[in-house]
């Protein structure tokens, strides 16, 4: 038989390693022999163990040509540029919330993911961003007196 | 009859003003994310979690399961005008309503899938209504062996059964199980799988896998595909009064879809895929016109949507009985009970008389309100389709952010996401089913609590998993439902 290393392959071996770290992980919760009939590491030995078997089963699978190819949808090739402009998205809303505040952060990810899918006026893109965010921001405080991320905006404005 | 006495109290409570704007909001809202391919009424419920610290129990469950009824009329709407599923469970439609929207008759199609949507719901809430009184009194007798037994069947069914791989299913479910366990040991307060971090010890919260599973990963698995094909939609066409002939083709589809929606939702194994496929390829052998099929038969849309329906109904019946979810939204649906410390399961019925039948008799009012809203007014829902598709992705994200950071303002949740986003985003590539993630980390725990209970009344003994007849019966079951297809597929080849 013709064994090759396909992605899907490669899943099987992803899910054999995280097995192996719940594994580890398992070990370490201590033990106390009060409970150790029944103990907290128990269940978490359980699943490692279920993972590893089903590492094992997907990675032989992956070995002997792998599942992706039955849907070709799954292995067209990825839109590497629409996934940078979401990725550039959420790493930005991360990166400011802190600071810059829910607004700002949610008007600048709604412009880069607008973009991902096929918007060409960022400055609009921005300004809807900014008006839906906003009036969240205004809801939540107002209506349910809750703050959703205050920042350097919602401190001067509101 | 005292069954009728409670369901008076029921509506009793239902047709409170307060509680009949809670049922309208949750069907409005429900029928609009229905719409929306994209955002699903799992989704919307994790993100609506923390309204459960405002609200009172009654009114937040009017409103999740007004969104949980309408996201099931609004999904036919885009299935059948846009040929996008807007729900999983409206994959079928989208086969014979789309079919039939070209030829022009899309009112039609509207037509017999809200009616038929009307009637699936109608009779399977009267389903839940009669039935669950009785699987409380069988569910009274179970033990913490029996419970045990019957969770690992629902594992089995959820993961194994639904889906493409029985295997990657059950890899799916282990990884949610894996995350319903991070945190604090509930019995022995030792912290599990905290990686040291003092964030994790109260566990991830639910709203985070579900919002970056259904939401952040699908999003990234939309942009890596869009350079890839573009969706039609198709405007309305043809009346939306259906002909004498098609009432005649559809209204035993809608009752057969019905019965099977029903009691395949209602079994543990719930899901609402199997009994809209069953019910397409019913109607595709009865019917007298099955070369229609395939260009817009009209019963293939009645069945699958009645079908889809009732199994929503279905579904409500194991998890107020037992507290056992069979769905990614019942899941999250439990673990708002959880937050207002109600544990669902047969005492539910006793403790939490005016809730429980508050809800069901909100059912009743819901499929009214959804009715009409879905076939005199399904143009005004058309226009949300509208919507540019960039803005719409966008807004999804910035409600994940308000959902996630807005309420925890920890930007640990926030990175959370983005890494289950991430490994949605491949578990979507590679096609493992990402429902049993969200059930694996709900009901996990409780699993896990049974088994120690189980184990410390048997003092150990783990035969008592086999010995005890229910419980016994219902691991058979989970072995059969594993192998069982299995088995079937190896017979058919040889």
């Amino acid at each position: 038989m013709n064994l090759k290393l396909t992605a899907d392959a490669w899943v099987g071996i992803a899910i054999l390693v995280f097995a192996g770290i719940v594994y580890f992980e398992a070990a370490q919760i201590p033990v106390s022999p009060l409970y150790a009939r029944v103990g907290p590491a128990v269940f978490p030995y359980f699943v490692a163990g279920a993972m590893a078997l089903l590492g094992v089963a997907l990675l032989v699978q992956g070995l002997r040509g792998g599942w992706s190819h039955e849907d070709p949808e799954l292995t067209l090739k990825p839109d590497w540029r629409a996934v940078f402009w979401v990725a550039l998205g959420l790493g930005i809303n991360l990166a400011a919330i802190a600071d810059l505040g829910f607004t700002l952060a949610s008007a600048l990810m709604f412009a880069c993911v607008s973009r991902c899918f096929g918007s060409k006026r960022p400055i609009a893109d921005f300004g809807v961003g900014f008006a839906l965010a906003a009036l969240a921001y205004l809801g939540f405080s107002i209506g349910l007196g809750i703050n959703i991320g205050e920042g350097i905006l919602e401190k001067l404005v509101f | 009859m005292e069954t009728l006495a409670d369901l008076a109290t029921g509506f009793s409570v239902a047709l409170t003003p307060t509680n009949l704007l809670f049922a309208l909001v949750g069907t409005l809202l429900g029928t609009a994310i229905g719409v929306l391919p994209g955002l699903g009424p799992a989704l919307t419920i994790a993100l609506l979690l923390p309204i459960t610290y405002k609200v009172d129990a009654t009114g937040a469950f009017i409103l999740f399961a007004g969104i949980y009824y309408g996201a099931m009329y609004g999904g036919s709407t885009t299935s059948i005008l846009l040929n996008t599923p807007g729900e999983s469970a409206t994959i079928v439609t989208a086969l014979e309503g789309n079919r039939m929207a070209k030829r022009g008759r899309a009112g039609a199609a509207l037509a017999t899938s809200a009616i038929g949507s009307f009637v699936a719901g109608t009779i399977g809430t009267v389903g839940i209504t009669f039935v669950a009184p009785l699987v409380v009194e069988l569910a009274l007798k179970f033990g913490p062996a029996d419970y045990f037994s019957l969770m690992i069947l629902a594992f089995v069914t959820v993961s194994a059964v639904l889906g493409n791989s029985a295997i990657r299913g059950l890899a799916s479910l282990a990884f949610g199980i894996w995350l319903g366990l991070i945190g604090i040991d509930m019995q022995t307060g030792q912290a599990r799988f905290t990686f040291g971090l003092i964030e994790l010890l109260d566990g991830i919260n639910v709203i985070v896998v579900a919002v970056g599973l259904f939401a952040v990963g699908e999003t990234l698995w939309l942009a890596s595909r869009h350079a890839h094909g573009k969706d039609e939609l198709l405007p309305m066409s043809g009346s939306l009064w259906m002909t004498r002939e098609e009432w005649k083709r559809s209204w035993k589809p809608w009752l057969r879809g019905t019965g099977l929606g029903f009691s395949i939702g209602a079994l543990p194994a719930g899901g609402a895929e199997i009994p809209t496929f069953l019910s397409y390829y019913i109607e595709k052998k009865l019917s007298t016109k099955p070369e229609e099929f395939g260009h817009g038969a009209i019963e293939g849309v009645a069945g699958p949507e009645a079908a889809n329906n009732a199994s929503a109904a279905g579904v409500l019946v194991p998890m107020l009985t037992l507290g056992l979810p069979t769905s990614a939204t019942a899941a999250i649906m439990l673990s708002a009970f959880q937050s207002y410390g109600i544990n669902p399961g047969p005492l539910l019925f006793e403790t939490q008389a005016t809730l429980v039948w508050g809800l069901i008799a909100s059912l009743y009012i819901a499929n009214v309100m959804l009715l009409v809203m879905n076939l005199p007014m399904v143009a005004v829902w058309v226009k949300i389709l509208a919507i540019p598709k960039p803005w719409l992705y966008a807004g999804i994200m910035v409600f994940a952010t308000i959902g996630t950071y807005g309420i925890s303002q920890s930007v640990i949740d926030l990175a959370l996401l983005y890494a289950v986003g991430i490994a949605g985003y491949f578990m979507r590539r590679f096609d493992f089913p990402t429902a049993p993630v969200i059930i694996g980390m709900i009901l996990g725990p409780l699993a896990e609590q049974e088994l120690r209970r189980a184990l410390t009344i048997s003092q150990g003994d783990m035969t008592v998993f086999l010995t005890r007849p229910l419980s016994a019966s219902l691991l058979a079951l989970a072995l059969l439902a594993l192998v069982g297809p299995q088995l079937w597929k190896l017979g058919k080849r040889s």
